[in-house]
């Protein structure tokens, strides 16, 4: 891909961009959100149409205007969030619109079950062809994604951010396919943010910046850091510096708690934690073990079956989320954009989200839209949120300034107790660095924070004391060092039961 | 509602959200000038058909500047050479009564859309405010007129208030969804009136029991005419009530934290939610106060205008005037001038298309009506198709920017 350029209204996403791959390489397109990596792929895969530039195949120009023309062409994608069928096998699901007939029309089951089976052993996938991919894991639905580009004679593979869903267990159990498939010969281009699995599994690594190549590095020689500055154009702090906690009193106990879902299945089982002034307790987990629905509990989001949920002193078990707010709970949810802004809100009333019914935001039912303003301005400034004014629509801003939105909005209402769900995620490095400094630096100010990320490094590297969630249930706790292993192990159900 | 924020990137362009927040992501994106390309479109299109359907194209002019003089919105023209006595003069005033009731029922709409609801059933609401005002301006007769008025007015439009909360409970508890229980309540609304002023009913006409209507307003509870001749229906006060409702609705969402609650919950349940507001309170209260506009326009249209009530004889832009109140809403993109603005223009082409045309020899007097359910329907049709039209602005607009290689602009919305 030679200078590629591409447009949208108001930002051009790819600026002169030139990358090459060859044959048998894993190559990475690191880059921070926005940067245009998923642009560029899209270009690649004929979903958008580049403004200017071309593209070469071996050698050859191409033009694609249809991803069906990508695949048939050898490219395939292997999407962020999987495009499978639930309730089809995965022989079925791999073969879908390209399935092997027989007597013109009939489909040929056994046929296709037969090639999946094949292809699977080859490349050592360990995927049954017969299995619903509803009831696999969510590494092998992975896998699946990854077969279907394969029976399509994908010679180019693109994988987009392939880990974000995974364990560590499953993601190097990735990296031994993709070595496998390297060996084939296949070309792979890795879409990542991640510098340790770039250095990882990468031949080559080009940086995207702002929509422009910034270089083009081999793995040998490249570190962490250096890969980072060219990420942010800056030098980054990659490790957090914190010093020992300095505990207080327990400002959030939770005794027993039971939480049903809105299907009625019960999510959190029995949980109890408490979080002590002045500490950051992390809870580790794979996605779906009870975190959303402990999350929702604690902020009165949702109904408790059982337990109790103390705040400071104060019972709040079965409490509103007004009741819980009120009583000191501040709380970074998992999903800005879902719930944690109205995104066609400007950033002053965004900021009275939780306060707005309160002096002096308003009195007696009346609103003072220029006081919201006024302390919107105090907060941009003080929490440094770019892109815009008190007026500016909070969805007009980029991932990392609505997280600094929310966040200068849930600090400044001074909780007891902050919820930090998933603060980082899709932020880019220079944003990560700065939520966990601001992370240490409130619990330092003595607020007790619970943590709850499936990113196992961030848990490791901000966490005082950190509790393994699985299927609802705390199966572990540490405290002081403890290796990447032992926890990951405990994720997947495998560590020892060994609640403190 | 401006604001100069930086444009979204693509990625944000796909939010998924409420309809609520889909609307106002097209407002700020379109402006003022969609809604005036949507009437445009609407217009055009019609011309086309009438030109087609009539083989002239002279025909279809004379139609258009009939139901422009109709609308007697020439008068505004020469608002001092023309007394009263003058048709346009007279035309006007017929315009502005028709707007009264729609700008209400617009509001209506407007609201509830506001809270992220779709409030059918204006009609309903409409009626049981038209009911409310005329039981209690027949009986009380000889009270003070002004304590009279505000009775039937007050009474109307919380009774209105109160049944449109209907669905927002049904909403809120059971999670039926509004646009299906208003209707139902549309209809039952009808038939409750049908058999009140029916012959036998309790409400029905006291003097002639053989004929379905009610029976009179009392001469006290009659809101005056200030702008018309004797004998005929003139401009009544209501038109004063409805521009102050429109000052209402707009106090009511951008000054108060009830406002702030609606506006959340129909931007981002969710958020409203986290932000601690409870959203079922707000289904409830939306649609009750959605309701009290629709009910308020059914007591101003009693008490000034038809007096009492025929089963089956009202006109029918008159028994339609929730449904209308829909496409004057979604014209005025759910805000407080543009719902104004909105109940004019309709209001202008209803008794413009109505007198202009059915009195005049142009065209086929039946129609000439006709004609204004086409216009109606067309400008709901380009209203829903706003999103195609800002595509094509859009892609016009890249169109022109290209060749001269400068960085993209977002036009900005002012409502």
């Amino acid at each position: 891909m030679r200078g590629i350029r591409k447009e949208f209204p108001g930002v051009v996403a790819n600026d002169e961009v030139s990358f090459e791959v060859r044959r048998g390489e894993v190559h990475a397109l690191l880059g921070e959100n926005g940067a245009g990596k998923s642009t560029l792929m899209n270009i690649l895969y004929g979903l958008y149409r580049p403004d200017g530039g071309e593209i070469r195949l071996n050698g050859k120009p191409v033009s694609f205007s249809s991803a069906r023309e990508a695949i048939n062409a050898g490219i395939g994608m292997v999407h962020q969030h999987f495009m499978l069928i639930p309730v089809m096998t995965v022989a079925e699901n791999v073969v879908l619109g390209t399935e092997p007939v027989r007597e013109g029309v009939l489909l040929d089951e056994r046929a296709a079950a037969r090639r999946v089976a094949d292809m699977a052993k080859t490349f050592n996938f360990a995927v049954d062809p017969e299995a619903l991919v509803e009831d696999i894991s969510v590494g092998q639905q992975q896998r699946v994604e990854i077969m279907k580009a394969l029976y399509r004679n994908a010679d180019v593979l693109i994988l987009d951010e392939p880990t974000a869903v995974l364990t560590p267990q499953e993601a190097s159990d990735l990296f031994d396919i993709l070595q496998t498939l390297r060996q084939e010969g296949m070309s792979i281009i890795f879409i990542s943010h991640k510098l340790n699995e770039v250095l990882e599994i990468a031949d080559r690594i080009t940086v995207l910046r702002r929509g422009k190549t910034i270089e083009t590095v081999s793995r040998h020689g490249a570190t962490e850091a250096s890969l980072a500055r060219a990420m942010v154009g800056r030098d980054v702090l990659l490790r957090v510096d914190k010093p020992q906690a300095a505990t207080g009193d327990v400002l959030l106990t939770v005794q027993d708690l039971h939480v049903r879902d809105d299907r009625g299945i019960e999510k959190v089982r029995g949980v109890s934690l408490d979080v002590r002034a002045g500490e950051i307790v992390g809870i580790a987990g794979v996605d779906g073990n009870g975190q959303s629905e402990l999350i929702d509990a604690l902020t009165g989001l949702q109904k408790i079956e059982s337990g109790a949920v103390t705040i400071a002193g104060r019972e709040l078990s079965h409490a509103s989320a007004r009741a819980a707010l009120d009583a000191g709970i501040g709380h970074i949810p998992e999903d800005r954009q879902r719930r944690g802004l109205v995104l066609e809100f400007s950033i002053a009333e965004n900021i009275a989200l939780h306060d707005y019914a309160k002096p002096p935001t308003a009195r007696s039912g009346w609103l003072f839209p220029g006081r919201m303003v006024q302390r919107a301005k105090t907060l941009i400034k003080e929490f440094d949120v770019r892109g815009g004014g008190p007026l500016t629509r909070a969805g007009g801003l980029s991932g990392g300034n609505q997280q600094k939105l929310v966040v200068a909005r849930e600090i400044d209402r001074d909780p007891k107790v902050l919820i930090a769900a998933q603060p980082t995620r899709g932020l880019d490095v220079g944003a990560i660095e700065y939520l966990h400094r601001r992370l240490v630096a409130e619990r330092d100010e003595g607020r007790a924070i619970l943590l709850i990320s499936l990113e196992l490094e961030e848990i490791l590297s901000l966490s005082d004391r950190i509790l393994v969630l699985f299927e609802g249930e705390i199966v572990g706790e540490h405290t002081g060092e403890v290796s990447e292993e032992t926890i990951g192990l405990e994720m997947l159900g495998g560590g020892e039961k060994a609640v403190a | 509602m401006s604001d100069p924020g930086p444009s979204p990137t693509p990625e944000e362009a796909a939010e998924t959200g409420t309809l609520a927040a889909s609307i106002a992501l097209k407002q700020r994106a379109g402006g003022i000038i969609v809604p005036v390309v949507t009437v445009v479109f609407a217009f055009v299109m019609s011309f086309i058909i009438v030109a087609a359907t009539q083989h002239s194209v002279h025909t279809a002019l004379v139609v258009f500047k009939e139901i422009f003089l109709g609308s007697g919105l020439n008068w505004l023209a020469h608002p001092t050479t023309n007394t009263f006595t003058s048709i346009s003069a007279y035309n006007l005033s017929q315009t502005l009564l028709q707007t009264t009731p729609l700008i209400l029922t617009g509001l209506a709409v407007a609201f509830a859309f506001r809270c992220g609801m779709f409030n059918i059933g204006g009609n309903g609401q409409y009626l049981v405010g038209l009911i409310v005002a005329n039981w209690l301006g027949v009986d009380f007769a000889g009270l003070n007129p002004f304590l009279h008025i505000l009775l039937c007015m007050s009474a109307g439009t919380l009774a209105a208030a109160a049944y449109a909360g209907i669905a927002g409970v049904l909403k809120a508890t059971v999670g039926a969804h509004e646009v299906i229980s208003t209707i139902m309540l549309n209809w039952i609304a009808y038939w409750t009136a049908s058999w009140l002023f029916g012959a036998g009913g309790a409400l029905q006409n006291s003097t002639s029991p053989t004929n379905p209507v009610s029976n009179q307003v009392s001469p006290g509870a009659r809101l005056p005419d200030f702008w018309g001749k004797q004998g005929f229906q003139g401009l009544h006060v209501g038109i004063f009530v409805s521009l102050a409702a429109v000052v209402v609705f707009w106090i009511l969402l951008n000054r108060t934290t009830l406002g702030y609650e609606v506006r959340a919950v129909g931007f981002n349940p969710d958020a409203a939610a986290y932000g601690g507001i409870n959203v079922k309170k707000n289904f409830i209260r939306a649609m009750a106060i959605s309701g009290a506009f629709a009910g308020l326009a059914g007591t101003l249209d009693m008490l000034g205008g038809a007096q009492n009530y025929q089963v089956g004889q009202l006109d029918i832009p008159f028994i339609q005037v929730g449904f209308i109140g829909i496409a004057v809403a979604l014209l005025g993109r759910n805000t407080a001038v543009g719902t104004l603005l909105g109940a004019l223009l309709f209001g202008g082409l209803l008794y413009g298309s109505f007198h202009g045309l059915g009195s005049s020899s142009v065209i086929d007097p039946t129609l000439a009506s006709n004609l204004t359910y086409i216009i109606q329907g067309l400008v709901v049709l380009f209203v829903g198709a706003d999103v195609l039209i800002l595509y094509v602005w859009n892609s016009r607009k890249k169109a022109r920017r290209r060749p001269r290689g400068k960085p993209a602009e977002r036009v900005e919305a002012t409502t």
